[in-house]
């Protein structure tokens, strides 16, 4: 017997009212969980996978979607950009590092990526089996795609043409996979890697040999900060080219997003100040029922404090319940969500990691227990027992 | 063991207790009666530090109980008092067994389960050791109340009006089970009612007159 033990005793003598306010508090506390982890898990992984490139150099269009389609492999190419002029740029002092991509194909969904061994270096990734690729039409798979398709060192394949499932496939010219890189976490899970001729190969095939070989995009790692102020202007002032900047590109991406996230956030906060309503509504009812048995305690020796702290208690641990609930609900529902997306080959979700953020959301549920609690225990700590036991 | 002396208690304008002496020694058995309105659940609430005197001294072995404020009044009624209080008052959410460990716990003291369940055996409440309150019949209910009451094993028992609505038999035995209880820790009982019948019981009697409204 004690405070935590009465305390549990009353919730459990109401279990609707207390389900009641664990479910609003959990449903709450579940909202801002799902958005810390979700958009926690996306900046990471964005963060990741643009880490180390300063500027994409690709052909003309939406600088968003330059970057989306070159270092995130989310969307479609703003086109092609001559080799010579690609390859001019990489010959500029201020360029550190330049990595070409050639796009075009895809192979069940997945993209076949064009590039120089600097590509898989650049994200420090490891084979996990077989060699990088040497002669055209050698292939290097992604983890994910080595896991989803089946295919292992040795195997051929044929890549359709397009970025999506459903393109015409380019059955004559095979790809041979020559290695398998190990788990990254990077974007590279989810390419096929090759040379940047396999691409120009599959695409030539025929004998239609055009005048002047092109790639989809250029990766630039500056030489100096200093690039910054006058690479990209240059870029744009040719005719070929456009310059995107990754940083500023997901930034202006996360502000777009953000609005919905604030309102989410939004929403979530009203849930949880709903529920510390609620939780203060359900203990100033408590308080009037049980006034009796807070003037018998008193009689049997309890403190004014003490009976203060048993009120406080019931809805700190009311708060710290449904928090609790919360979170793990919030987890969960990130899981799901993550198996429900991972169909359509987004950005993988998971819940199982731990947000840092998270023992926050346990403080806030429980200011919010505290808060809803204080009236009803000042209310107690002031009753009169003598006035009380005596009306019966 | 308990003095009182010149005891005055005011509500509003009017006093609703005057009581010049009063002296209980240790073990006796005393019958407070009075009409309703004669001030004897107030006596009772005055003794047991639960209202404090307009004017005048109440001492319980020694302790003046002016002397004791906040908590540390709380503590001292807790280990010293045990109280019947006439609506028993059990808290509805806790077992019975719950209801008389809430005791000990309240007043400081260590979870005395052995004490527990020799009383809870002795008022024949055993198998309702698990039960709600609202399972009990009143007589039940009241042998709780008063297991509750001694579980601290108190120097001064206090029961108000304990034979309220009860027939004659069950009035003598929860008299009986009063003076038993109190004999058993050695405590000073003081019993307040209005019922003719506990006088049968009773040697030591204190009359407490209405005060008519001045």
């Amino acid at each position: 017997m004690n405070l935590a033990g009465i305390s549990l005793a009353y919730l459990r003598a109401r279990p609707f009212a207390t389900a009641l306010n664990l479910l609003l508090l959990a449903l709450g506390i579940a909202t801002i969980t799902l958005l810390l982890l979700a958009t926690g898990q996306l900046e990471e992984r964005m963060g990741r996978d643009a880490r180390g490139i300063d500027m994409v150099a690709g052909a003309k269009g939406s600088p968003m979607q330059l970057v989306l389609s070159a270092v995130f492999h989310l969307d479609a190419p703003t086109g092609n950009i001559p080799l010579d002029a690609a390859q001019a740029l990489s010959r500029h002092p201020a360029v550190k590092k330049a990595i070409p991509l050639a796009l075009g194909d895809s192979y069940h969904g997945f993209r076949i990526v064009g590039s120089s061994k600097d590509y898989p270096a650049h994200y420090g990734a490891r084979l996990g089996a077989g060699r990088l690729w040497g002669e055209p039409m050698e292939a290097v798979l992604g983890a994910e795609v080595a896991a989803k398709s089946g295919l292992s060192v040795g195997a051929t394949f044929a890549g359709a043409h397009g970025l999506g499932a459903g393109g015409d496939a380019h059955d004559e010219e095979p790809f041979k996979v020559v290695g398998v890189l190990a788990a990254s976490g990077t974007v590279l899970d989810r390419l096929v890697l090759t040379s940047v001729e396999s691409v120009w190969e599959v695409h030539e095939h025929g004998g239609r040999k055009p005048e002047r070989r092109e790639i989809t995009a250029l990766l630039v790692q500056y030489a100096s900060p200093l690039a910054a102020a006058t690479l990209p202007r240059q870029v744009n002032a040719s005719a070929a080219l456009q310059a995107a900047s990754p940083a500023y590109e997901s930034a202006r991406l996360f502000r777009m997003i953000g609005v919905g996230v604030d309102v989410m956030r939004a929403f979530g906060l009203v849930l949880v100040l709903a529920a510390g309503l609620s939780v203060f509504i359900a203990l100033l009812n408590a308080l009037e029922e049980r006034r009796y048995d807070l003037a018998v305690m008193r009689m049997l020796g309890a403190s004014r404090a003490k009976l203060m702290g048993l009120m406080l208690l019931e809805g700190v641990a009311l708060a710290l319940l449904g928090g609790l609930a919360g979170v793990v609900l919030g987890h969960l529902c990130t899981e799901a969500l993550g198996a429900a997306l991972k169909a359509a080959q987004q950005t993988p979700l998971t819940g199982w990691v731990w947000n840092p953020q998270e023992p926050w959301l346990l403080a806030l549920a429980a200011a919010v227990g505290v808060a809803a609690s204080l009236l009803p225990a000042w209310r107690a700590y002031r009753a009169d027992v003598a006035l009380v036991l005596a009306e019966g | 063991m308990l003095s009182v002396k010149g005891l005055r208690q005011r509500y509003g304008a009017g006093e609703v207790l005057a009581l010049e002496r009063f002296e209980a020694a240790a073990g006796e058995h005393w019958l407070v009666l009075g009409v309703s309105g004669s001030g004897k659940t107030t006596l009772l609430n005055l003794i047991a530090g639960l209202l404090r005197p307009s004017a005048g001294a109440i001492e319980v072995s020694g302790q003046p109980l002016a002397g004791l404020q906040g908590a540390a009044l709380d503590r001292w009624r807790g280990r010293a008092v045990g109280i019947v209080p006439q609506k028993l008052h059990l808290v509805s959410s806790l077992s019975v067994l719950q209801n008389l460990l809430l005791a000990p716990y309240l007043a400081g003291l260590a979870a005395d389960k052995a004490r527990a369940a020799s009383l809870l055996e002795k008022l024949e409440l055993a198998e309702h050791s698990g039960k709600k309150p609202n399972q009990l019949s009143h007589g039940q209910a009241q042998r709780v109340a008063i297991a509750r009451a001694v579980m601290n094993r108190p120097k001064l028992l206090l029961a108000d009006e304990p034979t309220a609505n009860l027939d004659d038999a069950n009035c003598f035995s929860a008299l009986q089970l009063l003076q038993d209880q109190s004999r058993e820790c050695g405590a000073t009982l003081i019993v307040a009612t209005h019922d003719q019948r506990a006088k049968a019981r009773f040697e030591k009697r204190l009359e407490l007159a209405r005060i008519s409204p001045s």
